[in-house]
């Protein structure tokens, strides 16, 4: 098969796996996170036991296949190393563009992976921990998951620029 | 004092805010080029 198709494969890969996580990270911080108050407390369980966990398993999954199928396809297209130096090697404004929304997608699936995955756990009692330990967990998972969607405004600009003014 | 984080509208402000930064970024790098 030609190899501008598996460029362009790997690209409906990316922007697949890209939406579900970026999808879900909205919905936790447009939806769930602001509801979260108004639900009765004999309700919230539904969301904290069943909604959330379920949520959180494609949403971390998602991260990774986003960034993997990324990296494929950045090497695909041939400018990984350019795009990975951010343009410096090359000056060139596609491999600067594409390059900051490589780094701040990366930044973004360690943030998912390492900081707010690991805190959720606590906060939904998916892991054994202290009891006060929940409410500490549940504000830093919720501080990091803001991060990402502060992260993901610049990071959409940098992907979707990349792609149609260069 | 509260974190801006806690925000939305004050999250969404400082992505657009980071954006900007980030287009002069790109323009210093390779504002001259292609």
């Amino acid at each position: 098969m030609e190899y501008e198709y598996w460029a362009f494969f790997f690209r409906w890969l990316h922007v697949l796996s890209g939406i579900m996580w970026i999808g879900l990270l909205w919905y936790f911080n447009f939806v769930q996170a602001p509801t979260m108050p108004k639900i009765p407390d004999d309700l919230k369980p539904a969301v904290g036991k069943y909604i959330a966990p379920e949520a959180l398993f494609w949403f971390r999954w998602a991260a990774l296949s986003t960034v993997a199928t990324g990296l494929i396809l950045a090497a695909l297209n041939g400018y990984i190393g350019q795009a990975l130096a951010l343009g410096l090697t090359d000056n060139v404004s596609k491999h600067a563009t594409i390059g900051f929304g490589m780094w701040i997608g990366v930044i973004m699936a360690a943030n998912v992976w390492f900081i707010i995955w690991p805190k959720q756990q606590i906060a939904l009692g998916l892991v054994e921990a202290e009891a006060g330990a929940k409410p500490a967990a549940a504000r830093m998972a919720l501080l990091a998951s803001r991060t990402n969607t502060m992260l993901s405004i610049p990071m959409l600009y940098a992907m979707v620029s990349a792609q149609n003014l260069y | 004092m509260k974190n801006p984080l806690e925000s939305l509208p004050m999250t969404i402000a400082m992505g657009l805010v980071i954006t900007v930064a980030m287009v002069c970024l790109v323009s210093a790098i390779a504002g001259g080029g292609v």
